[in-house]
């Protein structure tokens, strides 16, 4: 069973004013369970919009010709309205800012509160959030949530929408503005949640390295339009869609470019750094044992073999200044493929 | 960017009303603002009513919008009409039954300042309508500028309120996300007695407060970073610059306002009789 299914949704902000903007055109989605999904698209695409319409925030402008179904509950129905809003666990940017309550307990129970579930049940919804987010119960439940450290207030906002135990997890760039080891520990923390609490997650964000890893299936919007659906692989590796987009490939992909570019032999399908890693050794060792073979081969490794090494290296210099120059470039011009690969 | 124009009133076209320095606007809108007061006659009302128009229509905005924000004196207008309407007891009686009484003198009064409320409304808010908030700190700033003799601090004013209006849409932005957060979580804003609604809106200001000061702090450190203050003369980026379409609105509507003060006080009998249009049926 598809956990989301949204079919032909518009919408347009600020209807029949000069500030007219549609931020959603046509889009027709499905969602399966158990799906980890990266939503990525330039700023001002319309990711925003299109999640805030999974748990009712905003509605489907023509409830005819338009329906956004999730778990069976149709969101344009207000009776669903609350129960919708309990299902998708939706966590915002910067979800600290969220925070209002004078200890961390009573924040995290804001939603179980909401929900009017019995008070053992709330206090035992808080403990397992905390316990889930990497929050020692006894250290921060009584704790102000003003006192602690950004880190530790993003993870208290996302406790205090993973108490609600949802099954489908939105969360909106949960990375923004956290240091490298912040990023590390909430993304393990997402992964986690996966597993533990909310079967469905969708989550949006601008760091394809993160989508690359994490996503079983990247969807990219631009301007309002679904323009590219599948597995981070056909998505990432269509050069070509990506730039268009106004998105950046992954690291690991525009590196693997690059070294070929610069004649390293690397299939063109990396998109994450493991990957790359393995098919460089690969690559590397290949490269060795023919190496190998060769000074096996000629007896005589006198200069012919030296100053085919420089040359080439020379070769190599000037090609890495292009590089250095424009980036950019070296995806789209040296790319006869790119446009081939189908999503 | 378009959020930032969508907020309050400002109708973004490109009309010669639009282009007006916001000093000329400040300054014909007080003067047309004084002349609705001078105005006894219908004909003063046509009158005033017929610049307002041509004004509108110079300025492309649609009458609807200059009509909305009459919309919110609505309950003034109606109020003031009722009392006129009631408590006026000179002049020719038209309807006596009980307690109340409505004479002629009241029917036209109340008629007379319905429409000065109504206009007035209409008149101020063509300057929001077609002056962006900026502008108008800034054309503030220019006019208050020899208050600057007497000690008062005009610079920071204007910069205060410069911040406050550039803060506006900002603030309205994250209420609206922290709302959308709260609601997220489950979060009732319209259910419940006053009582529990006051207490409902409690997890949106507690952030949006705590959000608030930390921004102020940001702002002052980056004030501090670019050296506000440091020295006396600051200048101006846009520099506005008086025009021929400023000298032609201020002819416009300084004549509009001479006619006002001569049909007062030279022509004072001149009107439109409208008695029959009001009060056909009765007589």
């Amino acid at each position: 069973m598809s956990a989301i299914e949204i079919s032909n949704l518009n919408f347009v902000y600020s209807k029949k004013t000069p500030n007219e903007k549609q931020a959603l055109k046509n889009i027709n989605l499905s969602v399966e369970e158990g799906a980890f999904l990266g939503l990525v698209g330039a700023t001002g695409s319309g990711k925003s919009t299109l999640i805030q319409h999974l748990n009712g925030l905003i509605k489907p402008q023509d409830k005819k010709r338009m329906s956004v179904v999730v778990n069976g509950m149709s969101a344009t129905d207000r009776k669903n309205l609350k129960k919708l809003r309990f299902e998708v666990g939706m966590v915002f940017q910067y979800p600290e800012y969220q925070l209002f309550e004078d200890t961390v307990a009573k924040d995290v129970a804001f939603g179980p509160k909401n929900m009017k579930l019995d008070k053992e049940e709330i206090d035992r919804r808080v403990r397992r959030a905390l316990e889930v987010v990497g929050l020692d119960y006894d250290k921060f439940a009584s704790r102000s949530p003003f006192d602690l450290s950004g880190g530790e207030k993003r993870r208290v906002a996302i406790a205090g929408v993973i108490a609600m135990q949802p099954k489908i997890l939105v969360l909106d760039e949960p990375v923004a503005g956290l240091d490298p080891i912040g990023r590390r520990e909430i993304l393990a923390l997402v992964k986690k949640l996966q597993k533990e609490v909310s079967p469905t997650v969708i989550i949006v964000s601008h760091n394809m390295d993160d989508m690359a890893q994490l996503a079983d299936r990247i969807v990219a919007l631009k301007d309002g339009e679904i323009i590219a659906d599948g597995t981070p692989k056909q998505v990432f590796c269509n050069r070509n869609l990506i730039k268009e987009a106004g998105l950046d490939l992954p690291t690991a992909t525009s590196l693997a470019d690059m070294l070929i570019a610069r004649g390293v032999e690397l299939p063109r399908d990396i998109v994450t750094m493991e990957e790359l890693a393995k098919e460089l050794g690969a690559s590397l060792r290949k490269k060795r044992s023919q190496a190998v073979a060769d000074d096996n081969d000629e007896t005589k490794i006198g200069e012919d073999a030296d100053g085919g090494f420089y040359a080439e290296s020379y070769d190599e210099d000037v090609e890495v200044e292009g590089v250095e120059v424009n980036g950019v470039e070296v995806n789209g011009v040296e790319d006869p493929d790119g446009e081939d690969e189908d999503v | 960017m378009f959020k930032d124009v969508a907020f309050g009133q400002y109708y973004p076209v490109n009309s010669p009303v639009h282009r007006l320095d916001a000093r000329v606007k400040l300054l014909l809108t007080i003067m047309f603002v004084v002349s609705i007061f001078f105005i006894q006659t219908y004909f003063g009302f046509m009158l005033t009513a017929a610049v307002l128009l041509i004004t509108i229509l110079l300025a492309r905005l649609p009458i609807l919008s200059v009509l909305k924000s009459v919309r919110g004196i609505l309950l003034i207008v109606a109020i003031t009409a009722i009392i006129n309407l009631f408590f006026i007891k000179e002049g020719d009686v038209l309807v006596q039954s009980g307690a109340i009484v409505i004479t002629k003198t009241g029917v036209h009064t109340t008629i007379k300042m319905v429409l000065r409320l109504v206009l007035l409304i209409s008149g101020a808010s063509l300057l929001s309508l077609t002056t962006t908030p900026v502008q108008l700190a800034d054309g503030l700033e220019s006019l208050m500028a020899p208050l600057k003799l007497v000690k008062v601090p005009v610079r920071d004013i204007a910069m205060i309120m410069s911040i406050a209006l550039r803060f506006i849409p900002t603030l309205f932005e994250e209420t609206n996300k922290i709302i959308a957060a709260q609601k997220a979580r489950g979060a009732g804003f319209d259910t419940g007695g006053l009582l529990s609604r006051v207490k409902a809106m409690l997890p949106v200001l507690i952030p949006l407060f705590v959000n608030s000061f930390r921004r102020a702090d940001e702002l002052a450190f980056a004030m501090d970073a670019r050296c506000y203050n440091a020295t006396d003369k600051r200048t101006k980026m846009k520099k506005a610059k008086l025009g021929f379409g400023d000298l032609i609105a201020t002819l416009f509507i300084a004549g509009y306002f001479v006619v006002i003060l001569l049909e007062r006080y030279y022509f004072p009998t001149v009107d439109i009789n409208i008695d029959g249009a009001i009060f056909g049926g009765l007589l």
